[in-house]
């Protein structure tokens, strides 16, 4: 049985040559008990998606169906059995913790004691416990976010939408925001999550599927993602760039494929099929013509080659662009 | 177990919906504006140092220079008719803390929280008109202590004290949902705290809240004496028994207390449904 079913769905902004086309069409099946992240860069269209399933957006076109009720017939329906948590942390910052979470108990039609009981386990099961009664202002960005979430376990929601929940996040924090969202899914809650990053998809969700400009790109596991980049790749950086042309010949000469050199990073990288022995046979070569290196490794395809292979840019670049827009 | 339980009660009331849903909703918000807002320094400003500066500043600064036509006699006489119009300037202040809230609200992702939970559609912007009438309410109160203290007198009665109060407080609700419409307009905290307000001052001292208008020019007098403002103040220093020194013979002068009214059923009815309509549209785009 599927928790969230989207077919079709389209939302445009603006008309005419100013027209947006945030959405072109996504389907989407999420079983019950999956995690399926949502992976696309800035501006691909991932939290329009979430808007409009979650009813704060009426789609232009398409259908879909959340906890077994349609998002625009029923929107009510559908506010009662979801949690969302946004990329802002949406949480009141002159009220505590504890009436936050209070609030936000109430607003999900608790009385006012199941409220309380409710904020006291969440703040417990989010290490809050002791920040409780102060003002949100005074959390720190991890806090803050793991009280957002909090917010949107309160009636524990058949399927929580986490869009973008450790944008902005030091590494611990976000560390700390994967293991609570782990917690959730030995819960067995139906997740989908959006992210720009892609080690976040490949480390949370059971299913990713890739998005940019609106549609759809790629769908899989982690697993048959990387698959369609290809195999295993040797990757150096060497000490001086001097030496990088010669270090780029060793390489070459080891591989079965052609050397790409990055000279500003001074990166050598070369696809790979005998592994480890491979490695050790570049590292022999290395050392007897005398070249420094200050790393090296042999990679699996990370999600970002994936991602690079299928749009023809990085989702980072992206992102910087965006950002300096 | 606690969680089975907390989820059916989660979905199961959901159903029960309508009238007292959106009233327990409406309370819920309103309980949060005013819980948060005063943990705010500008609201504890705004609620009790503002008013109190105001009725200082005017009482002492102006009131020994202003002489009120026809009351030379009385030394207290400017304090008696400015309170009336220190009130109003309040009530009319009722703007700035409800645009600043609901674009605040908007521009930190509340309201999306907020319409993405099973509540009622209408218990955002009731919620901050209700709070914000609160608020005024206190400030209310404060400024006439204070009103006491510098030589202000209720002259008529305690019905009328009802009525002007009644009065001030419908202004104020009237204001809020300018307010409203302002700050879902503009969705962002600071252009709102300016959008909202500063338009009002012109608004305010074009009347005869602080000077008779007597002693303006024909051209500004005229708009003075139609000026909403001056209607609202009249009708509370009537209401009130305070001196009034009307000398003109518009219609909202001679009826203060009729035009008052209407003025305020006119700004509620236009205003509140542009602002729900805003709420409605920056909700669903």
């Amino acid at each position: 049985m599927n928790a969230i079913i989207a077919e079709g769905l389209v939302k445009t902004f603006g008309t005419g040559d100013k027209a947006v086309h945030a959405v072109a069409g996504i389907d989407l099946e999420v079983p019950k008990g999956q995690v399926v992240g949502l992976l696309g860069p800035n501006g691909a269209g991932k939290t329009t998606t979430v808007r409009m399933l979650t009813t704060l957006l009426r789609p232009d076109a398409g259908r879909a169906v959340v906890a077994g009720h349609d998002v625009i017939a029923e929107p009510q329906a559908v506010r009662a059995s979801i949690g969302l948590s946004g990329q802002f942390a949406a949480i009141d910052e002159n009220l505590t913790g504890r009436e936050n979470l209070w609030l936000f108990g109430r607003l999900y039609q608790l009385s006012s004691e199941q409220a309380r009981k409710r904020a006291d386990e969440l703040l417990e099961q989010f290490a809050l416990t002791d920040a409780a009664d102060r003002p949100a202002k005074t959390y720190s960005g991890g806090m803050r976010r793991r009280l957002d979430l909090a917010g949107s376990l309160i009636v524990h929601p058949e399927v929580l939408f986490l869009d973008e929940p450790t944008t902005g996040l030091d590494p611990s924090s976000r560390l700390d925001l994967w293991d609570v969202i782990r917690d959730r899914v030995r819960e067995g809650s139906t997740i989908l999550l959006t992210t720009q990053y892609l080690e976040e998809a490949d480390a949370l969700a059971d299913r990713i599927v890739v998005i940019d400009k609106g549609k759809i790109i790629a769908a899989g596991t982690a697993d048959e993602l990387k698959a369609r980049v290809g195999g295993d790749r040797i990757e150096i950086i060497v000490h001086q760039a001097a030496s990088l042309s010669e270090a780029a010949a060793i390489l070459h000469r080891g591989s079965d494929g052609q050397a790409v050199v990055d000279e500003h990073m001074r990166k050598i990288t070369v696809p790979s099929t005998s592994g480890s022995k491979g490695l050790v046979l570049v590292i022999r070569d290395l050392d007897e013509a005398g070249i420094d290196i200050d790393d090296i490794a042999l990679r699996r395809p990370s999600l970002d080659d994936v991602f690079l292979k299928l749009t023809g840019h990085r989702a980072e670049e992206t992102q910087e662009l965006e950002g300096a827009k | 177990m606690t969680t089975t339980e907390l989820t059916r009660a989660g979905t199961g009331s959901v159903s029960s919906g309508g009238l007292g849903q959106a009233f327990r909703d409406t309370m819920s918000i309103a309980w949060r504006n005013i819980r948060g807002g005063l943990r705010v320094p500008d609201t504890q400003v705004y609620m009790f140092i503002q008013p109190i500066m105001f009725v200082l500043l005017f009482a002492y600064v102006f009131g020994g220079a202003i002489q009120v036509p026809g009351f030379e006699a009385d030394p207290l006489a400017y304090r008696k008719i400015l309170m009336a119009g220190i009130f109003v300037q309040t009530m009319a202040f009722a703007v700035a803390p409800a645009s600043v809230g609901l674009s605040d609200d908007m521009h930190k992702g509340l309201i999306d929280r907020f319409r993405s939970l099973p509540m009622a559609r209408s218990a955002v912007i009731a919620g901050r008109v209700v709070s914000d009438l609160a608020n005024q309410f206190v400030v209310l109160i404060i400024m006439m202590v204070c009103g006491l203290i510098v030589g202000w007198r209720v002259e008529n009665g305690a019905l009328g004290f009802i009525g002007a109060v009644a009065l001030l407080l419908f202004f104020a609700f009237a204001m809020l949902w300018v307010g409203a419409f302002i700050g879902l307009s503009v969705g962002n905290p600071q252009v709102a705290a300016s959008a909202g307000l500063i338009w009002l001052f012109p608004v305010i001292f074009l009347s005869n809240a602080f000077v008779p208008p007597q002693t303006m020019p024909a051209v500004v007098r005229t708009i003075a004496e139609w000026n909403p403002v001056s209607a609202i103040v009249a009708a509370c220093r009537d209401l009130f028994g305070n001196p009034n020194p009307v000398a003109s013979d518009a219609w909202p002068m001679q009826n203060p207390v009729a035009a008052a009214v209407l003025w305020c059923v006119l700004i509620t009815v236009i205003f509140a449904p542009l602002a729900i309509n805003k709420y409605k549209k920056a909700a669903t785009k």
